[in-house]
């Protein structure tokens, strides 16, 4: 293995696939305010599940930040390309974060203007709109999208933006597609699951238990069945090969592109595995409480793996549908090989974050919420 | 063009917008971080429950500040792809990585430490909650070294080449980007402008305290932390404000100009104190560009060439040329006049141009001669999009007034802070109602002053989002008026009702005073 230029862009696309696939799993909380509702029912119980969640949305929050970032320093022309053409997307996924960075604050703050249950809303619409976006977002990797990049417009001084976006939706098509739904969906329930065993997980109150256990049922049995479509449909699509500077189309393209690389298979393989196995033994045992470590750890895994899919063996990982030649690869859309390797020596501090990230987890979490709690502290949302 | 034009007016319109309101938020953040900071370590190294009641109290105004931060902050990175996607692409080489090194290195160290710092008092030991509240605010300073590092370089574009075969600027020197001159002032600039602002909220707030007779010794103590840290703040603030002034002066003259309304340059430049701007001038005409002025001799030329017989361009001289200068490289030259560096931007383009059909030919001799003529005049490549001279003239009233409305402030501030620690420690402050008025009046005066030094730094370098290099006419993403205008709208109502949420709830916890108990669920 050489570390020249095409090293460091496949540690880059593996290290933004690693952070997408932690953000999947990190979704839990969004999962988890779609199920205010159903498993909150009455408001001790709810302020159990929004405090429960209220000590880690930061988290998602920031590594979908640090996600947008790195991508951004790594691949700017997918930054560029993507985000200014694919507006409305992009925006309709902003909006719903935004009003969910205030609203664990805001909601049982008196005199909050708008009132708990409109900070609940917004909870929901984050959770729902969220979800389903990003996983849209995530499926035109695999499904493409309608944009045209030409460099040379730089030199036309009345006209010079350089990636033109050829759907006049400007990313609203993307949801209209079936196949980005199922994704979206897909990731929805997924994150239901997540949420309902991060419940089970975090808070010691029998009737939360129990209907977090529904929950996990109900919610996988969806998930499982449209994640198995999307699979279905991600095989036996064809895709683009990049050979030599030219576009091809190549059927079953990412059937091709698992076969070709076991290693990426078998993680795949694993993660699904993981994800199932976590839901099934929070099904048949009772009292068992660790379901989201092995189903998250599993999400880590199948996730990645479907975005190396996505982008290694020759396979652009944003097709462009209206003109091939401007689609996306890991080679024609990174940064420069000398900032990529400056990239490189600050992605060092990756483990040191990990471990902080999970001491304090480990700190925080040692002890599980009880209603007692939530009801004598004045620290709680 | 007047599409164009008008998409580029709406897509700045939506980032001062959404920069401004973070700026609204993110200061404070700064300054009340250090505060609280203080506070718990004092309560860490004395136990007493008294400074863990004023600890809690502030860092409970600090969390709901803090949530509207984040809100308005996320935005501001995603929109450089969707609204600036053509500049993400043509420097997204050198300004992403700062942007994902803030990401790796300060967000998550917020994030992580934040919940501990809110949630941990019962859960973890006292030294690591301790460590929490200041890896917190240490992750909040980081953040904002890496964006202000990013910002300073589009200001002062350093460390890149332009590479013809991608068509972007690509990073050579990391080094260069990250410790710039301008870097390293805006950065202890912006982040001692925080602690003013936090210590102008703490001491502004314990005043009311002190009007309404509550948490008398609560808010005395808060007070003392706070002018202490607002004097630090505030004299680093100077310090650095002159160090920014001088850059400015050496890299971005025009700001400058329009920063004192200097339309002819002179040796031994006058410092305008206060001044009314002539609202008729035009750059062009011989009309007085004041209608009234006090100015100090000699002090301008002194604080731009640290000699105060040194020359000043004006508006007039930076487009006509012809006075000494250096250029990029730091080279003496004779400035050239707008209309030569139009000239050569214009040559550069279309050089860019000439290279790419010559290497699509496989005209190696031709694309290097191309090549050569490119370099030779890319220093000013941004020239070629203007279209008009007059278009490199920022806002004159807009830079000025907002400069010297931040100045003044700031002299104010400094005697601000002087004035309550002597009267805090002569006793008086509790007794002296009309300055405790003056304090809580002062808490808008301090967000004034830090929005008035946002707008110089950015409407001052208007028309350039890369100084020189790139105008914003050609920063855009090509996406129609009404789909920005719609955000736009969108952003300001949502940023609106947000803000206006929170100091309803800022208030009301004020009110609640310290230590309040915890109230049951319904």
């Amino acid at each position: 293995m050489t570390l020249d230029f095409s090293f460091y862009q496949h540690y880059w696309w593996f290290l933004i696939s690693l952070l997408g696939a932690v953000l999947v799993f990190l979704l839990f909380v969004q999962g988890g305010q779609t199920l205010l509702v159903t498993i909150g029912k009455d408001e001790p119980r709810k302020s159990m599940l929004v405090n429960s969640l209220g000590r880690k949305w930061e988290l998602t929050f920031t590594t979908l930040v640090v996600f947008g970032g790195a991508f951004f320093a790594s691949f700017p022309l997918f930054y560029s390309t993507s985000f200014g053409g694919a507006y409305w997307l992009w925006m309709a996924i902003l909006f719903s974060f935004i009003i969910q960075a205030v609203s664990y604050e805001f909601r049982s703050k008196p005199n909050n203007i708008l009132g708990r249950k409109t900070y609940d809303a917004f909870l929901l619409i984050n959770g729902v709109v969220g979800s389903v976006l990003l996983g849209v977002a995530v499926s035109t990797f695999f499904t493409g999208a309608e944009f045209s990049i030409d460099k040379g417009n730089l030199l036309s001084v009345g006209e010079p933006v350089i990636s033109t976006w050829d759907n006049p939706l400007h990313g609203l098509e993307a949801i209209a597609s079936l196949p980005n739904l199922l994704l979206g969906f897909a990731v929805l329930f997924l994150s239901r699951v997540l949420g309902a065993l991060y419940f089970i997980n975090n808070i010691d109150d029998a009737t939360v238990y129990t209907r977090s256990r529904q929950s996990v049922l109900y919610n996988s049995i969806i998930f499982v069945v449209l994640f198995l479509a999307y699979v279905a449909f991600l095989l036996t699509a064809a895709g683009y090969e990049t050979e030599g500077g030219s576009v091809m189309e190549r059927p079953y393209k990412y059937l091709y592109n698992l076969l070709e690389q076991p290693i990426i298979a078998t993680g795949f393989i694993l993660g699904v595995a993981g994800v199932l196995y976590g839901i099934i033994r929070t099904l048949v045992s009772r009292k068992y409480r660790y379901g989201i470590w092995w189903t998250g750890i599993g999400t880590v895994f199948t996730v990645l793996c479907l975005l190396l899919l996505a982008g290694y063996n020759n396979t652009p990982y944003y097709p462009s549908l209206t003109s091939p030649e401007s689609s996306l690869t890991i080679s024609n859309s990174s940064s420069s090989l000398f900032t990529l390797q400056v990239m490189s020596v600050v992605s060092l501090l990756i483990p040191f974050v990990a471990a902080y990230i999970i001491y304090t987890w480990r700190q925080m979490n040692a002890k599980r919420i009880t209603a007692d709690e939530i009801e004598h502290t004045t620290d709680k949302y | 063009m007047n599409d164009l034009l008008s998409l580029v007016d709406w897509s700045r319109a939506q980032f001062a917008l959404t920069a401004m309101y973070h700026w609204l938020f993110v200061p404070l953040t700064l300054g009340l971080a250090v505060i609280v900071g203080i506070m718990e370590t004092i309560y860490y190294r004395t136990g007493k429950a008294e400074w863990k009641h004023i600890t809690k109290f502030w860092m409970k105004l600090f969390g709901i500040n803090f949530a509207v931060g984040v809100a308005t902050g996320i935005i501001l990175e995603f929109q450089f792809g969707t609204n600036w996607s053509n500049y993400s692409w043509f420097v997204g080489d050198i300004f992403g990585a700062p942007l994902a090194i803030e990401g790796i290195m300060a967000f998550f160290m917020e994030a992580t430490f934040l919940a501990v710092m809110f949630f941990g008092w019962d859960k973890v030991s006292k030294g690591f909650h301790l460590a929490s509240t200041w890896l917190t605010c240490l992750g909040a300073t980081i953040s904002a070294l890496w964006i202000l590092v990013a910002n300073a370089w589009m200001q002062y574009p350093v460390g890149m080449t332009f590479n013809p075969d991608t068509v972007r600027n690509e990073m050579t020197d990391f080094a260069a980007v990250a410790l710039s001159p301008v870097a390293l002032n805006k950065f202890f600039h912006s982040v001692t402008a925080g602690w003013v602002l936090g210590a102008v909220f703490v001491v502004g707030v314990s005043a009311w305290f002190l009007l309404k007779k509550r948490h008398v010794s609560y808010a005395l103590k808060s007070i003392r932390i706070a002018s202490w840290v607002g004097l630090a703040g505030i004299l680093l603030v100077a310090y650095t404000g002159d160090g920014s002034a001088y850059e400015v002066a050496q890299k971005q003259p025009m700001k400058l100009a329009a920063m004192e309304g200097i339309y002819h340059g002179n040796k031994g430049q006058e410092f305008i104190a206060v001044g009314i701007l002539n609202p008729q001038k035009e750059y062009d005409d011989n009309q007085d560009p004041f209608c009234f002025k006090i100015g100090v001799p000699g002090i301008l030329s002194f604080l731009a060439t640290r000699d105060a017989n040194g020359f000043v361009p004006g508006i007039n001289d930076i487009l006509q040329g012809g006075y000494p200068t250096t250029n990029f490289a730091g080279d003496s030259i004779i400035a050239p006049s707008a209309q030569e560096k139009m000239q050569q931007g214009r040559a550069a383009i279309a050089a860019l141009g000439d290279y790419r059909n010559a290497r699509e030919r496989n005209d190696s001799m031709a694309a290097d001669s191309a090549l050569q003529t490119l370099r030779d005049n890319y220093e000013y490549f941004g020239y070629g999009y203007i279209e008009d001279e007059a278009q490199l003239i920022p806002s004159v009233p807009m830079v000025f007034y907002s400069f010297h409305i931040m100045i003044t402030l700031g002299g104010y501030f400094i005697l601000f802070f002087i004035a309550i620690l002597i009267l805090e420690r002569k006793q008086l402050l509790e007794k002296l109602r009309w300055v405790l008025w003056i304090c809580l009046w002062s808490i808008p005066l301090g967000y004034i002053c830090l929005q008035s030094g946002w707008i110089v730094a950015e409407v001052g370098r208007q028309p350039w989002t890369i100084q020189d290099i790139l105008p914003t006419y050609a920063s855009i993403s090509a996406i129609e008026v009404s789909a920005v205008q719609t955000t736009f709208w969108l952003f300001a109502i949502i940023f609106t009702v947000l803000l206006v949420a929170e100091v309803s709830i800022l208030v009301k916890q004020i009110k609640k005073g310290f230590n309040p108990q915890p109230v049951k669920n319904k």
